[in-house]
């Protein structure tokens, strides 16, 4: 399983790249390997929207499960993935990379702390395995 | 496909039937809504007979083997059901007809009121819910009409558990609530921890399924009724599965204020391709008013002699009509076949035996299918389709290998906490002889798992058709087939 060094995780499977002022979200590659087939995504804000901590920005669909994507942190939405939406199965084959969802300014840099790192996130993973 | 669909045998200029010559006035239709072409199939009568029997025959059906589709209730249903409702007087009435003359269909609704009141502890009921999901509905709707009316508008946060249905979060998003989850403990159990935390003056409810979609009885339901009770929210039950308490607890009884009821489960209507549905609400004195209306009432008392005059009437406060007329009264007529057909004794005998076929079953796989939550359970027990030393196996693998041994597969990656689920719920309907032939094939598979693996990943074998494409087919629908029109 990938699990980058430089990213942020959070409980629910999302992770939070941070660029100076500037967050990256998408969904990891358990997340993935765990819903199985992508076949829709549907991104829920919009550039311009402030959103919290928790809300929900986007609805990922297998042919297994529907997952909601929250918001690891606080803030004003930049940018969201627009192509996604016409290959969803991206989110399979490229996790951190073509398949992210929304990007954000970040409205609270202390919630940061609150995330897992790289080698919490593996132990949180593999708790939940065998 | 073996069977071809009914574009791909339309021939030109054929066809099954002839309309009678025209004996009332021509009226037109709006111009806009007149179509030059209207591609539809044209076959002849014995075709599309032969059509959907040989369709009817690749199906699979409760009348042709077990189908132990977790928290579908997939019980046998009684023929006698079929018989009661094809009463020319139930069958062939109208709901337009005056009420003098349907006073048996409303003695049959009013009763079944009153059945349904007794077994779920509720001092009202409306019949109009046309399904379990449109029950919910219902219900959080009456929840929200409650707090409206005492001019409570800031309660609009619905509590649902990890363990809930699926339907629950959407039911209280379409009402216009916010839900927020609930984790369960070790021992599947709503946490209540953070139940507490979430018990504040925003709470309108708790959704609640118990048992719940583990299988397993809600074992602080008291505490938890009482505590949501305490903050000025209200529980709503869903009544998926019933099947396990008839007779035994009343949900009314644990402090639920409102709950549906699922005809087409519990109550032996038919279910899936052969419903509809039917979703009852029962609700406690407090929310009796809300009711939806109009519910079956007795207008004028009878005597010995003279039955009661029975008419229909709307609650005081009622949220109004959810449904069409009366809801599906072709299900009532099933449901109380069932209910004075089994009587109070033979209800609980149900879920005794519904209980005790999920417990043995429980036992018989539990040393070869991991059950995360290992418990005495109810009337269905959730394990799991993955092995460490199969890694390469999944429960949909599982799944698909069931069906060559003709079993429907159980109910599989629900609920959503534990990893490759197999909701396995046998019904009280099936015999011994039944369950061990199903967990010979359970056994079997979990062996094919380690020793032949590839006879799992290309599974069904057996079926009219193989692994169908599930990627392919959710992002490529195909919902019509048309007859293309001839070039003119």
């Amino acid at each position: 399983m990938n699990i980058p060094g430089d990213l942020k995780y959070t409980k629910n499977d999302e992770w939070l790249q941070i660029e100076g002022n500037t967050g990256t979200i998408g969904i990891t590659d358990y997340a993935q390997d765990q819903l199985s087939d992508i076949v829709f995504v549907e991104v829920l804000v919009a550039e311009g929207d402030e959103v919290r901590q928790g809300d929900s920005c986007a609805t990922v669909e297998s042919v297994k499960a529907a997952a909601d994507v929250y918001m690891p942190v606080s803030g004003k939405i930049i940018a969201v993935n627009e192509a996604l939406a016409d290959t969803p199965e991206k989110v399979n084959s490229d996790p951190y990379g073509e398949a992210w969802m929304v990007k954000l300014q970040m409205g609270n840099p202390d919630e940061v702390a609150g995330l897992m790192d790289a080698d919490a996130y593996e132990k949180y993973c593999a708790e939940r395995e065998h | 496909m073996p069977e071809p669909q009914l574009c791909d045998i339309s021939v030109p200029g054929r066809r099954g039937m002839r309309y009678p010559a025209v004996d009332v006035p021509k009226s037109e239709l709006p111009a806009g809504l007149v179509r030059e072409e209207l591609p539809l199939p044209e076959i002849s009568e014995v075709d599309v007979v032969r059509h959907f029997t040989r369709l009817s025959q690749l199906n699979y059906a409760i009348d042709l083997g077990m189908y132990p589709l977790g928290s579908c209730t997939m019980k046998y249903n009684p023929k006698v059901n079929e018989d009661a409702a094809r009463l020319s007087g139930f069958a062939l009435i109208h709901p337009l007809q005056p009420v003098d003359t349907v006073q048996g269909a409303l003695a049959l609704m009013y009763e079944l009121q009153e059945m349904l009141k007794e077994i779920g502890g509720f001092p009202a009921v409306s019949l109009q819910p046309a399904a379990g999901a449109h029950g919910e509905l219902t219900g959080v709707l009456i929840i929200r009409a409650y707090h409206r009316d005492r001019g409570d508008t800031q309660r609009k946060k619905i509590l649902i558990p990890d363990s809930a249905h699926g339907t629950n979060p959407a039911t209280s998003a379409m009402a216009g609530m916010e839900v927020v989850q609930l984790p369960s403990d070790a021992r599947g159990n709503i946490d209540l921890e953070a139940l507490r935390s979430h018990c504040d003056e925003r709470l309108a409810g708790l959704m609640l399924t118990n048992p719940n979609t583990l299988g397993l009885f809600e074992e602080n339901i008291l505490e938890i009724t009482e505590m949501v009770h305490a903050a000025g929210g209200l529980v709503y039950g869903d009544g998926a599965n019933m099947n396990a308490l008839l007779g035994i607890a009343r949900p009314g009884d644990l402090g639920i204020d409102v709950l549906h009821y699922n005809l087409h489960k519990t109550f032996s209507t038919p279910h899936g391709g052969g419903g509809p549905g039917s979703g009852p609400v029962g609700v406690s004195e407090l929310l009796a008013d809300f009711l939806p209306a109009p519910v079956v009432t007795i207008v004028e008392e009878g005597d010995e002699e003279i039955p009661p005059l029975y008419g229909y009437s709307t609650p005081a406060k009622s949220i109004g009509r959810v449904k069409a007329f009366y809801g599906h009264f072709g299900m009532f007529v099933r449901a109380y076949t069932y209910i004075r057909m089994y009587g109070p004794d033979g209800l609980r005998k149900v879920s005794e035996h519904a209980v005790l076929n999920a417990n043995y079953l429980r036992v018989l796989l539990k040393d070869t299918y991991r059950v995360p939550y290992d418990r005495v359970c109810m009337h269905e027990f959730v394990a799991e389709g993955r092995w460490a030393d199969a890694p390469d196996i999944h429960a949909l693998d599982v799944a698909k290998r069931l069906m060559d041994f003709d079993f429907h597969p159980p109910t599989n990656y629900f609920p959503l906490i534990v990893p490759e689920a197999l909701m396995i719920e046998p019904t009280e309907t099936e015999s011994k002889e039944t369950l061990d032939a199903f967990a010979a094939a359970m056994l079997r598979i979990a062996e094919e798992a380690r020793n032949n693996p590839d006879i799992l990943h290309s599974a069904p074998h057996q079926t009219p058709v193989g692994r169908l494409d599930e990627v392919k087919a959710a992002k490529e629908l195909v919902l019509c087939c048309g007859v293309s029109a001839p070039a003119i």
